[in-house]
């Protein structure tokens, strides 16, 4: 598709796209969003920039290969599963700080297991598009 | 008792899995890896089971929830000792997967969902959630379906295709199950449903429920009807996932009808007679289908049948002897499983056939090897004093307490079929002379491969047979531990207290 407008509308819409998705990971613990909707619109935004500018483009701009994605958030989720043995509490137990961070909102072991998911589903997605799309 | 750290198995292989994906398509770095997680996981199953024998019962609250409204993860001696069986049976096939694989499966991330499947596992036998369990179980499925499937050959995809099929279908009853039990006690948590459940005055209903159990979990154990799909899967992938699959997976179904039907609908008067039906036709029909197959692998999945069946029998007969003899031949199935398919995998790469009226000569070419492959072949039939023959004799001394002749005529013949099956393949592949072995197999052949690799195929059964020997020759601890898990089995009110312990003694 390489339509002049498809191109210049998705220049736009990436860099859109990727700040939603952060805006939809960040407040996911108390209202609707998270990790598994941010890392689609996400995902959502490569896709639409690989159909403007073809995979060799958006592979440039993602630069890791996105199947690294996967282990890390999986590595992100443990961690934030993990942390609680530390202070003597069960696996998964929410740790908040105390204070909210301005413009990030209030901050928890919840959170780093969130931004897990998010990476996660960017790299599920990614590779399975990214594969199809080699292949056909 | 409380303690954070009862989830650590699970967390470990998870952790495992990811180290792994780390590697991805580093063959090399993987083998060593997976062999190294699963030799420090094995360390934590000990551990976890020495604290859970020593202690009692250890509670982990996902999220510091209180049960029954968060998620508990439960040790008793039952799921301790499941947890120390599957990450032996997991070390023993990491070794030998890193031995016999070929390059492509291993580079497609055979070893992480290795390591996924031994999670999925192990969360289930630590479950103490209905739910949770059924969340595991889908873990261990899916894994299994790749594991399965990798490698892509047509055949696979035949046999791949009965199972998920099968598979879905059970899960989903499952589910239906657990819809059931949330619509008539309005928890999930084992301890807390068990409590409910026993005071609901529509029995039918309970009954119902407990049905839609039966059959879920009796298709992913492969009882009698519901077994044909078993032998058509677990030929088709590589010996190292035929192991993993026969020594652990139905063995997973087992485990959860035991839990299921002991502790929520604990000593049903409709199911006894149910089970004890049931158990019987599978030894049956198991016996029988074993003896008519020529592959080896396909003879195997068979016997699986046939000895799930001796431990539905145990609780068919539901006394506590019984039990225990059910629990003890369930340790005792899962090594022995593991090994045999290990074995057969062996057999094929050193003759390139795994049926059993071409082979032959093994015991002329390989001695002391075919006296190794001895121990689980005749652990298996239970010659005295190997593993197989204790559990036999709670059995039938149980059926004999309870009056349950049909349940000893079927188990003493089910031992016979049995006996008959594993002397045919040791007559054909042993003794025989080998005549027309395949010019050519596919892949290389045992003598081409490097001495490592030869060691890493022949070690994890050698291992597994020193298992089994010692669950024979020191059958008095196995003892101890069956009679333990048999007696929580039977009086689950220490359980129901561990669990909600806190709430009861709150006001």
């Amino acid at each position: 598709m390489k339509s002049l407008i498809f191109r210049t509308a998705s220049d736009y819409l990436l860099p859109l796209l990727l700040l939603f998705s952060i805006f939809l990971l960040l407040r996911g613990h108390y209202e609707p969003g998270g990790g598994f909707v941010g890392g689609l619109v996400a995902s959502m935004a490569f896709l639409i920039h690989s159909f403007a500018y073809g995979l060799t483009q958006t592979r440039k701009i993602i630069r890791v290969n996105p199947g690294y994605l996967m282990p890390v958030g999986l590595l992100l989720a443990l961690v934030a599963g993990i942390a609680p043995w530390f202070v003597g509490l069960p696996f998964l137990t929410g740790l908040w700080f105390s204070e909210p961070l301005r413009f990030i909102g209030a901050v928890s072991s919840v959170l780093v297991f969130d931004i897990g998911v998010y990476l996660v589903v960017i790299g599920t997605t990614l590779t399975i598009f990214f594969s199809i799309s080699e292949s056909v | 008792m409380i303690n954070n750290l009862t989830i650590l198995p699970i967390v470990f292989q998870f952790l495992a899995g990811i180290i792994l994906l780390f590697c991805w398509g580093k063959i090399g770095i993987q083998k060593t890896l997976s062999i190294l997680l699963s030799l420090i996981s094995v360390g934590i199953a000990i551990w976890m089971f020495d604290t859970t024998w020593k202690q009692g019962i250890q509670i982990s609250h996902a999220g510091n929830w209180d049960s029954p409204f968060g998620i508990s993860f439960v040790s008793d001696v039952f799921g301790a000792t499941m947890v120390l069986l599957a990450s032996l049976s997991g070390l023993a096939v990491s070794m030998f997967a890193s031995g016999s694989l070929r390059k492509e499966r291993i580079q497609f991330g055979f070893f992480p969902i290795l390591h996924y499947l031994l999670m999925g596992l192990m969360g289930a036998f630590l479950a103490g959630d209905i739910f949770n369990l059924y969340v595991w179980f889908e873990v261990v499925i899916i894994s299994s379906f790749v594991l399965l499937t990798l490698g892509g050959k047509k055949k696979q995809l035949e046999g791949a295709m009965k199972y998920v099929s099968l598979n879905l279908l059970a899960s989903s009853l499952f589910l239906v199950g657990i819809g059931f039990i949330y619509g008539l006690t309005g928890t999930l948590n084992f301890a807390d449903v068990a409590l409910k459940i026993a005071e609901i005055p529509n029995r039918g209903l309970v009954n119902a429920t407990a049905g839609i159990f039966f059959v879920a979990f009796g298709i992913k154990s492969a009882i009698f009807p519901l077994y044909f799909w078993l032998p058509a899967a677990y030929h088709t992938p590589p010996a190292a996932v035929s192991a993993i699959f026969g020594g652990l997976m139905t063995k997973l179904g087992v485990y959860s009808i035991i839990r299921c039907f002991t502790l929520m609908f604990g000593g049903d008067e409709f199911l006894g007679p149910l089970f004890s039906v049931v158990a019987g036709l599978t030894i049956l029909t198991g016996g029988m289908g074993a003896l008519l197959q020529k592959s080896m692998n396909k003879t195997f999945g068979y016997l699986i049948i046939c000895h799930i069946g001796f431990i539905m029998a145990g609780f068919g007969m539901f006394t506590e002897l019984a039990i225990m003899g059910a629990v003890f031949y369930l340790i005792h199935d899962i090594v022995v499983k593991t090994n045999l398919f290990m074995i057969s995998g062996l057999v094929l790469k050193m003759n390139g056939t795994e049926n059993i009226h071409e082979l032959g000569g093994m015991y002329r070419n390989h001695a002391l090897l075919s006296l190794l492959l001895a121990i689980p072949l005749f652990s298996l039939v239970g010659f005295p004093p190997l593993s197989g023959f204790w559990s036999k004799i709670f059995l039938i001394q149980g059926g004999l307490e309870s009056r349950e002749f049909f349940l000893i005529g079927a188990i003493i013949l089910g031992s016979f079929l049995t006996l008959w099956v594993v002397g045919k393949i040791w007559l054909e592949v042993f003794w025989k002379k080998a005549e027309n072995l395949p010019k050519q197999a596919d892949g290389k052949y045992f003598h081409q491969m490097s001495a490592a690799n030869r060691w890493l195929m022949v070690f994890p059964i050698f291992f597994l047979a020193s298992v089994s020997l010692f669950i024979g020759l020191g059958a008095e601890h196995i003892i101890e531990v069956s009679r333990k898990i048999s007696s929580d089995l039977m009086d689950t009110g220490p359980y129901i207290q561990a669990v909600l312990g806190n709430q009861i003694t709150q006001p």
